[in-house]
């Protein structure tokens, strides 16, 4: 039996030893050494050949991946590691460095309860580190810390012991400023790293060495001595000593959490149902004998088993042949396999049981995001895809009109794999429209469009998805009459409290208000909203609120979920550009009714509903909000004049400049709209000797002198008439 | 001057020979005549026969048509417009509103009242109109809707002792017009659904089927018994009797069927 098999035997024995169970992902700032070091473990486990290792890049199995230099999947993998004479089994989903692929970031982050942060000990914590720790924060994920690139310190920048030890110091205490800033109350000064016990780890991933404090103590090695093996450029012995699948492994089983530590405190937070209930209380105990719960992170396209979805099992266990339920749809699915990822290949196994991830064929309906259950009625997971992208949009169309259909299925598998990518059918133009978080995000699906599922296909240029929103509170209750004019809608729309824009963003707010009125209320209030308001609201649309503050008016309850139809539909689609709304809290402020209920039914509220929030919104200063980035430059000096430049001319702001050494690091902040194309742009301009990197910032109002013009631009393109419609049009 | 006018039609309950005289004198003198089937339809005759006995053509309006009544109103203000409709025209309709349009602009209006569904019914089951609480109309559910308002209104109505006139849902446009069977369906969902105890298998209720044609058919018995009767063709109609006069019991029974039996206990002590 080779190692791999014996491994994969050695894991299936394991998998229900839940103490022996740690299920994590690693995650850093992009080119912090992410992928190498994620292969250099699997490989110490002997999951792959050693010598492969760092060059096979084994979760990089997207063949795009490996040709871009980047982790764009959140691949997983299960190893078997050795601490004090008993064998754990390690569970590593692997996530994406870059930004445009946070959604997946945040998924991953669902599916383990603790979490390695790269940081590359050249660079320090980045940007993205920052928003690594602060998703694996918000999802109660511990962190520990592993300081890469080490060698670099030694090899090329020529720092002396004690230079790098302050250089340490630096990195750790930044890292716990971070940890300090976003952990949850009950973790605080409990989660942050200590080189003494060994939450932090010292190496280089490529090199294939790590230490840390307890290794030290155990082997005898001291800093010294790599100090010297690194001067003599002899890395390989330093690996021979300390390979570094075995000092970080250790690291992991003594400071991340069991599934069954984890579970009672990460089941409350990211699941609002009854904790006594059957499915809770055996989620909080992590029993494998309770009913299923899996929430699934990833979808894969398997060429082979077709839609492979990946998740986590917090309760139960999912065999071949079961019968589950996503949350949400109507009809069981069968379970057709059920495996252990390693890498790229998937390892069939009976079953899986509570507390790992599974990788599981047959449930059709499920998507990124979807929870999954023996009970059709369980409570799902709290939603876990960003809510406020996405922020550019293409349209596709397939070069041979005959591969029309198949594009269409194509387009389809592809956004139920990545839910971060939206897609519409224009209904005017018939035109698929392809909606991501950034252009990279959108060109990297374009690539797998062509690539992975044979299908040619043209794109346009890249389009800005703007946002629509109000600037001040409406001057007088709007009107809105049915088309029968027996029933009327008097609607009032406002800005939402920053706050509260914040709170809906970060998830804070359970979604099924039906369910959870009181909780509801009490959040919104809490963040100052006024009383009624808070107590009246009724849905959410992304970053939307409606809220009912009528008074007991006769048969109004029968038409809110024709008031919520019409309050969706403008959300989505608002009134000065037929872009989505952000930020609005539409109130239901009075409403006069037809007696009987045949001449109050969907035809006559949704229209009346619809036209009242619509008129709303337009007496109330409409803008239009633009997506803005965050723009990291780092510059050598000469080269700054081309990087400003090139910046100036896209409207950026630069918010900070810091001189280190002969670098520049330039923070900036600039429109999406106007960033399209930077990344050949800057290259041609220096050489391509800056670095840089982007990040989604949200969305701002559009300079007023440009509103016009760009609402002129996009009515234009949708075929509406150049200019939205008075309120006028809207009273009927 | 303006010389066009509105006048609204009634078309009677059930076939093209309840038009009054006096309609077809009016439609006679108007320049043009539309019609809506929406909110009522007379299902024993067709618009080919309608149009042989008026000797004009009439154009249909769809309830979008109707609804948005410019072309209706601009036509009135020069032309002498007959608006036919089923039943009373202002009867269970929403027609008001352009009464109300036209009035604004100028355009004389004028009703031409026929039978309706809200008189016939008492009428041929013996119920005393005097003892009618508020009617209500069962619509088909649709995603996000399903109004429960008509078991309210049959509450309250049965809490004073008054009978309810409950009518069923016309979706002229799709021919699917609601039987009683659906409609009594509907009223037991909603009783699971609310939970107050108003209505079961064993609540006495009556159905009148094709009212205003030569044989309609008439049955007062418990819902269960109800639901397995095939009442035929469309249009029905169902009561929800509250309290109920000796005469109106006797009617019951002898004109509707209602078992004696059942009879008795509904006999006030």
């Amino acid at each position: 039996m080779g190692r791999k098999e014996d491994n994969v035997k050695r894991a299936r024995d394991i998998m229900n030893k839940l103490d022996y169970i740690r299920n994590i992902d690693i995650a850093a700032h992009i080119d912090h050494g992410k992928t190498t070091f994620s292969d250099n473990l699997l490989a110490g486990c002997g999951m792959m050949s050693e010598e492969l290792a760092g060059k096979q890049l084994v979760l990089d199995y997207d063949e795009q991946e490996q040709a871009r230099g980047i982790t764009i999947n959140a691949a997983c993998a299960s190893m078997v590691h050795s601490f004090r004479e008993k064998e754990y089994l390690i569970n590593l989903i692997d996530t994406p460095g870059h930004v445009d692929f946070g959604g997946d970031v945040t998924r991953a982050m669902r599916a383990v309860d603790g979490c390695i942060v790269l940081v590359c000990a050249v660079e320090g914590p980045m940007p993205q580190t920052e928003t690594v720790v602060r998703q694996a924060l918000r999802e109660k994920v511990k962190p520990v810390l592993f300081i890469n690139k080490v060698d670099r310190l030694i090899n090329e920048l020529r720092l002396t012991p004690p230079e790098m030890q302050q250089r340490f110091i630096k990195i750790i205490s930044k890292f716990n400023e971070l940890v300090d800033k976003m952990v949850p109350e009950e973790f605080k000064g409990k989660w942050n790293v200590k080189v003494e016990d060994g939450s932090v780890a010292f190496g280089s991933a490529f090199n294939n060495w790590a230490i840390s404090a307890p290794y030290m103590k155990k082997t005898g090695i001291s800093f010294k001595d790599i100090y010297d093996y690194c001067s003599k450029n002899d890395q390989k012995s330093i690996a021979k000593k300390l390979p570094i699948h075995e000092v970080v492994l250790d690291m992991v089983v003594d400071h991340l959490p069991s599934p069954k530590v984890a579970q009672k405190y990460r089941i409350p937070h990211i699941w609002r149902g009854d904790l006594e209930h059957t499915v809770g209380k055996s989620m909080m105990e992590c029993r494998e004998d309770g009913p299923l719960a899996l929430m699934v992170t990833k979808i894969i396209i398997d060429p082979h088993a077709g839609e492979v979805a990946i998740g986590r099992m917090y309760s139960g266990k999912v065999e071949r042949g079961q019968d589950v339920y996503v949350i949400g749809m109507p009809n069981a699915n069968r379970i057709q396999q059920t495996n252990l990822m390693v890498g790229a290949d998937k390892i069939p196994v009976d079953y899986v049981t509570a507390g790992n991830i599974a990788a599981v064929t047959g449930i059709r309906d499920a998507i990124a995001g979807s929870t999954v259950s023996s009970d059709p009625e369980m409570e799902p997971f709290e939603r876990i895809v960003h809510i406020s992208d996405p922020v550019v949009t293409v349209a596709v169309e397939a070069k041979n009109t005959k591969d029309l259909p198949k594009l269409i299925e194509v387009l389809r598998l592809i956004s139920k794999a990545d839910p971060s990518i939206q897609i519409e059918i224009d209904q005017q133009t018939g035109e698929n429209l392809m909606s991501g978080m950034g252009e990279l995000h959108l060109e990297i699906t374009e690539y797998r469009i062509r690539n992975e599922h044979k299908v040619d296909i043209v794109t346009s240029e890249p389009i800005v998805v703007y946002r629509e929103c109000v600037t001040k509170k409406s001057p007088y209750k709007f009107e809105g009459k049915s088309p029968n004019k027996h029933n009327r809608f008097y609607i009032e729309v406002e800005p939402l409290p920053e706050n509260v824009i914040k709170a809906l963003y970060n998830n804070e707010i359970p979604q099924n208000v039906k369910k959870y009125k009181k909780e509801v209320a009490k959040i919104l209030q809490d963040l100052g909203m006024d009383k009624d308001a808070a107590k009246g609201v009724f849905a959410f649309n992304k970053l939307n609120i409606i809220a009912d503050v009528t008074k007991g008016i006769q048969h109004l309850f029968e038409t809110r979920e024709l008031i919520k139809e019409a309050f969706d539909e403008v959300m989505k689609s608002g009134p000065i550009a037929s872009e989505p709304c952000q930020g609005l809290l539409i109130s239901l402020v009075d409403a006069k009714l037809h007696e009987d209920a045949i001449h109050r039914g969907p035809a006559q509220v949704i229209p009346a509903a619809r036209n009242a929030i619509y008129g709303a919104i337009i007496i109330s200063d409409p803008v239009l909000l633009e997506p803005m980035q965050k723009v990291f430059i780092s510059t050598p000096q000469d080269l700054m004049g081309d990087a400003s430049r090139e910046l100036n001319q896209r409207r950026a702001i630069v918010r900070d400049m810091q001189v280190e050494g002969d670098l520049v690091n330039i923070d900036a902040k600039a429109p999406v709209a106007d960033m399209f194309g930077f990344a050949s742009a800057i290259r041609s301009a220096t050489g391509g000797r800056v670095l840089w990197n982007t990040e989604n910032m949200g969305f701002e109002p559009l300079p007023r002198s440009l509103q016009d013009k760009i609402i002129k631009l996009i009515r234009e393109r949708k075929g509406l008439k150049p200019e939205p419609y008075p309120p006028e049009y809207y009273m009927g | 001057m303006q010389k066009g006018q509105l006048i609204f039609i009634g078309l009677g309950l059930y076939d093209e020979t309840d038009l009054s005289v006096k309609a077809i004198q009016e439609i006679k003198t108007c320049d043009f005549v539309y019609a809506e089937f929406y909110t009522s339809s007379l299902m024993g005759t067709t618009k080919d026969r309608i149009e042989h006995i008026i000797g004009k053509p009439i154009q249909l309006l769809s309830r979008e048509e109707t609804e948005n009544n410019e072309n209706i109103l601009k036509r009135a203000e020069n032309e002498a417009v007959a608006f036919l409709v089923g039943g009373d025209p202002m009867t269970a309709t929403t027609h008001l509103d352009l009464r109300l349009s036209a009035i604004k602009r100028g355009i004389p209006t004028r009703i031409i009242h026929s039978s309706s569904i809200v008189t016939a019914v008492p009428g041929l089951l013996g119920l005393q109109n005097y003892k009618f609480g508020r009617t209500t109309t069962l619509a088909y559910p649709e995603k996000n809707y399903f109004p429960v308002s008509p078991y309210h209104i049959i509450k309250e109505n049965k809490e004073r002792g008054l009978h309810t006139l409950v009518l069923l849902d016309i979706q002229a446009e799709k021919k699917r017009y609601m039987t009683a069977n659906e409609g009594l369906q509907l009223l037991l969902q909603m009783e699971q659904k609310v939970e107050e105890k108003i209505i079961n298998d064993t609540t006495v209720a009556c159905v009148v089927a094709r009212a205003g044609s030569k044989n309609p058919f008439l049955r007062a018995d418990t819902i269960k018994s109800l639901q397995s009767i095939d009442f035929g063709p469309p249009l029905h109609t169902i009561v929800i009797p509250g309290n109920l006069h000796f005469m109106e019991l006797e009617a019951l029974v002898t004109i509707a069927g209602l078992p004696n039996k059942i009879a008795e206990t509904m006999q006030k002590p």
